[in-house]
């Protein structure tokens, strides 16, 4: 991908996304759900159309040939978008096909893919009885069979288990390694954006940081101390006293960002007269670059209405046409 | 894992031919899921059976020797073409559904981001909805025996014409409510009030003849009044005559209906055409 370059106009969703990915690259885009990531994405795909600024996908602008755009991406969407009622194999053929990958290296390619996203032993399987997981991975092995110059993954990992996160995580960078593309994706899992080469921070459609995991975690102003005690007024007042810092208090515990926790705790711990229940040390994560920048944590949500619909589904799916 | 040349990255060379290709494939998905849905398949025979044997006999006995309209002809027999068209009718409209059901469940997404044309989607759909209409309307043609009933070689693939039009132009209906329709929460007005109407007032179960002007009106403006009427002239020959559709005083000729249905059709697909176009 070259030089992706946003800005729009819409107040709701997106607010003026100024960005560029290089080719290559795993790119994170980091926010609470409805911070816009998903429209973003949906412009880039050419699913949605923009109502300012301008926007490159390899080198490619989206308005101007949607088409281009379209035959040199992949997608992995937030929900599944596979045929339940085919074989893994059957849709990964349908695909090929529709994006006009020629017979020999169609076949050649969807069994290699099978393999790098283990899939293969249950490639003739109705993709119905495949778990979350196993979903997920065809999904992956789909979006780049047609050797997209990028890959565009809209929480890939949505709903799935840490245990199974984490081996999506590796086969994206096995496929990534193998294919050469640019990854972009959303997520609002901390842990996850840690995976990527660089991340963006949006919330409110807007961009409010932009860097490297570790660029991004120094903005921290170090370690990240947590103090839980019986009287975290006194205690916060004291702090503030004693050591020029501005504890934040979050249900009867005091959060303290210092330059070197492990030698500040014990300094706290002996000067403070306020009585401490518990103390905690941890290196910075970027749910705390999150909260430090926006004031409030990224949430984690349920189930959506589209879970309640496909419960629906399931129940007329016997009689009714599918 | 083999690395062969096949991985290097970049544009692959694609095939030729995309709009017919599109077709192919949307169309050739579609008959993957009828064939493995076989369950499905068997029930779609239910409705018909139940209107021809229960409906048919029933409704016989009550007419008893009065169904004079249709000239010899028996109520079963004189609904059977109806029953086959209501088929094709149902079959049809479902098929157009399942657009709303990719919609929900997300296939949908897979081929609008495609580089595909989508003229060639909602052409591939309609054609995928009507082979499966136009199967079920064949094998029900098996009961003819049955219903006492028989056809000659030439006016069965004639019928066999009529059929394929009726599923045409009705798919294309199908596909075109769907396109516009974003949940399935539309389904049960679409049931009650496109559906339902259409199938009452399309002579399936009653002949058009001598009735009240407004319903007069209205038969005439039900685009499957125009495919029924033909299959059920070209099923029962002579004695279907008397309650042919007529505008005026004339019988309209079973190509002109052949040719309206087919009109409507290609007027429907191409609305769908364009509500596929459409990108928020």
């Amino acid at each position: 991908m070259r030089g992706l370059q946003k800005r729009y106009g819409q107040i709701e969703a997106v607010r003026g996304i100024d960005l560029t990915v290089e080719p290559g690259e795993i790119f994170g885009f980091l926010g609470p759900n409805s911070a816009g990531k998903t429209t973003t994405i949906s412009i880039l795909c050419t699913l949605v159309r923009k109502t300012a600024g301008e926007a490159f996908v390899a080198g490619v602008d989206v308005d101007k040939d949607p088409s281009g755009v379209r035959s040199r991406i992949g997608l992995v969407f937030q929900d599944p978008s596979l045929d339940a009622q085919l074989t893994g194999r059957e849709n990964l053929e349908l695909h090929g096909q529709i994006y006009g990958v020629p017979g020999a290296l169609r076949k050649q390619r969807i069994k290699e893919l099978l393999e790098v996203v283990e899939l293969a032993d249950r490639a003739d399987s109705m993709v119905m009885t495949y778990s979350g997981g196993m979903k997920r991975r065809l999904e992956i092995a789909r979006g780049v069979l047609h050797h997209p110059q990028v890959l565009f993954l809209d929480e890939p990992t949505l709903g799935l288990d840490p245990q199974t996160r984490k081996k999506i995580w590796e086969y994206l960078h096995a496929v990534r390694k193998r294919e050469g593309i640019t990854l972009f994706m959303t997520t609002h899992y901390m842990d996850e954006a840690e995976y990527c080469d660089r991340i963006a921070i949006i919330d409110k459609g807007e961009i409010v940081a932009l860097g490297t995991p570790s660029q991004l975690k120094s903005k921290v102003g170090g370690d990240v101390i947590t103090v839980t005690l019986a009287d975290p007024r006194a205690a916060a007042a004291e702090i503030q006293e004693r050591f020029s810092l501005a504890p934040l208090m979050d249900d009867g515990s005091l959060r303290l960002e210092v330059p070197d926790g492990a030698a500040f705790l014990p300094r706290l711990v002996r000067e403070l007269t306020v009585p401490v229940d518990t103390v905690s040390l941890r290196r910075p994560s970027l749910d705390d670059v999150f909260l430090k920048l926006t004031g409030h944590a990224i949430r984690e949500e349920a189930g959506t209405n589209l879970d309640r619909m496909r419960m629906m589904g399931r129940m007329f799916g016997g009689g009714g046409r599918r | 894992m083999t690395t062969a040349a096949v991985s290097a990255s970049g544009p692959i060379p694609r095939a030729r031919g995309g709009m017919l290709r599109t077709i192919y494939i949307v169309w050739w998905r579609d008959i993957i899921r009828f064939w493995r849905d076989r369950a499905r398949l068997v029930a779609s025979f239910a409705q018909p059976l139940l209107y021809l044997v229960i409906f048919g006999s029933g409704l016989s006995s009550a007419l008893g020797g009065g169904f004079a309209a249709a000239g010899g002809v028996s109520y079963t027999q004189f609904i059977y073409p109806g029953v086959i068209s209501m088929s094709v009718l149902f079959s049809a409209i479902f098929g157009g559904m399942s657009i709303v059901w990719d919609r929900e469940f997300g296939f949908m997404k897979e081929l609008l981001v495609a580089p595909i044309e989508r003229t060639a989607v909602a052409i591939g759909k309609t054609l995928g909805s009507a082979t499966q209409s136009l199967v079920q309307a064949v094998i029900l043609l098996l009961l003819a025996p049955f219903v006492g009933v028989t056809f000659t070689v030439t006016s069965f693939f004639e019928l066999l014409g009529l059929m394929i039009v009726l599923a045409f132009g009705l798919s294309a209906f199908g596909v075109a409510i769907a396109s516009r329709m974003k949940s399935m929460q539309g389904f049960q007005v679409v049931m009650n009030f496109l559906m339902m109407p259409m199938f009452f007032l399309s002579g399936a179960l009653f002949p058009l003849v001598g009735l009240p002007l407004w319903m007069t009106v209205l038969t005439r403006l039900d685009p499957a009044s125009y495919g029924i009427d033909p299959i059920r002239r070209t099923v029962l020959g002579a004695p279907a005559e008397r309650t042919a559709i007529t505008l005026g005083d004339q019988i309209v000729p079973i190509g002109l209906e052949a040719l309206i249905v087919f009109a409507f059709g290609l007027v429907m697909l191409a609305f769908a055409a364009r509500a596929f176009q459409h990108r928020d």
